[in-house]
């Protein structure tokens, strides 16, 4: 699975897209983990841009359980944002919502979780 | 093939408290003002078309105990809960002088699955005859064990009924009762283990106190290899995803999401979530029940996936 990057000041937003499901999970992971090495305290926030994911299933959301745990870990900050709806009530369902911060955009992610880099985005 | 359930609780027996019980008295009422119930099968009439399940139905407390009824004279049992004793009085009450044959299936021996062995009547009437299968080699062992002093009264060598252990090997067939049986090892705390029964063309499976590894692929086929086709899965849904891969991961249970992902995969037809959790309340397992359908219904891919929630008293006929 490929992620496209976009930096904003000390924000990394990664979109993702597709289905992440047994079939891409480990790639998801993989793809994710350079990213997840700067996501420490005083390093960069994550920001997931899932705009373009149309379904994840159990094993995409350990995924992200495990991500969530490392970046908390490290002092960092990582959050999920702009889920379709379907997404969106997997994540519910699930009770992802309590596991990561989930938001109705990534200008939302930015002002919870950078300051500097929503302004960043503002601006540009 | 008929599924009876008779304890679909998880981990410990609960009851439904004053306090709830009222909670469903009072908006019983309020739905019912302004109607005309001035007999008693006026009201039945009422309560049985409530809608809202938790007002006019309880999930129940019994810890597991599924009876598989093919139609034959012979009783076909999974896992010896604390439902096993209203099953044991139920079956004294039809047929008070009649002896039985009976076929126990252990998903594993934690306590809450053996509870009800020892206020099961018919252990206690000569001329019955129980045949206990499982595929742990301390089967008898936790069935006597719980029977000693100082934890019960009555020793396991006093019961009148024959009582036969029954060793049985994952992965081979069995015919008992008139059912094929297989069985396949689960991860749980001590191991437990899945039973697929097949009859005249149906097939059920009872796959409790089980959890899934979701990395292991390997392991996600095998399940749904096992579960291929069948017309139902009854399946451990204790936990949310989020506890049980988190919080709550290798206390050995399993989710909604993931017994809907496995059904899916296999082609099942119907997923009957069990093994509820003894805090969750009924408005909060109707609210897991709907959930999963809506699960179902966003995620569906080909044939519909039927999804039901275990409470005790509930039939399925498959």
């Amino acid at each position: 699975m490929h992620l496209t990057e976009r930096r904003i000041d000390n924000a990394m937003v990664l979109a993702a897209s597709g289905r992440i499901d047994h079939a891409s999970a480990e790639d998801f992971k993989t793809a994710l983990q350079p990213y997840l090495k700067q996501c420490e305290k005083g390093g960069d926030v994550v920001v997931l841009d899932f705009s373009a994911v149309e379904y994840i299933s159990s094993v995409g959301l350990r995924v992200l359980m495990l991500a969530a745990k490392q970046a908390k870990s490290q002092g960092g900050a990582i959050a999920v944002a702009a889920l379709q709806p379907v997404v969106k009530e997997i994540f519910e369902i699930s009770r992802f919502t309590l596991v990561i911060p989930c938001f109705a955009g990534v200008r939302d992610a930015l002002a919870a979780l950078s300051p500097s880099a929503f302004a960043a985005y503002g601006a540009a | 093939m008929l599924i009876r359930f008779w304890g679909s609780r998880g981990s410990l027996p609960v009851s439904l408290g004053t306090a709830a019980l009222q909670e469903k008295l009072v908006k019983a009422l309020v739905a019912a003002s302004g109607r005309n119930l001035d007999t008693e099968a006026k009201a039945r009439a009422f309560v049985a078309g409530i809608p809202d399940f938790a007002v006019s139905h309880t999930f129940g407390g019994n810890s597991s105990c599924v009876q598989i009824d093919t139609g034959g004279d012979e009783y076909v049992i999974c896992d010896m809960g604390s439902g096993l004793r209203e099953l044991g009085n139920s079956i004294i009450a039809h047929d008070p002088q009649k002896s039985h044959t009976f076929h126990m299936f252990m998903s594993h021996l934690h306590w809450d699955h053996i509870m009800g062995f020892p206020f099961f009547v018919p252990a206690y009437r000569p001329g019955n005859r129980i045949r206990i299968y499982g595929c742990h080699a301390s089967m008898e062992q936790a069935i006597r064990m719980q029977h000693s002093a100082p934890s019960f009264p009555i020793e396991f060598d006093r019961l009148p009924a024959k009582i036969e252990f029954v060793q049985l090997k994952t992965g081979q067939r069995y015919d008992i009762a008139g059912l094929t049986v297989t069985a396949k090892q689960q991860a749980h705390s001590g191991d437990s283990f899945g039973y697929r029964f097949e009859h005249a063309g149906k097939s059920v499976v009872y796959s409790t106190d089980s959890e899934h590894k979701l990395e292991d692929l390997g392991e996600t086929e095998a399940f749904a290899s096992f579960f291929r086709g069948a017309d139902l899965v009854i399946f451990d849904a204790m936990y949310s995803l989020a506890d049980a891969i988190s919080v709550k991961e290798d206390w050995g249970h399993s989710s909604n999401i993931v017994g809907v992902e496995l059904c899916q995969m296999a082609g099942a037809r119907r997923l009957c979530l069990f093994h509820h959790e003894p805090i969750s309340d009924d408005e909060h397992l109707v609210r897991i029940w709907r959930e999963t359908q809506r699960l179902e219904e966003i995620t569906r891919s080909g044939a519909p996936l039927e999804i039901l929630a275990a409470y005790d008293g509930l039939e399925i006929v498959i």
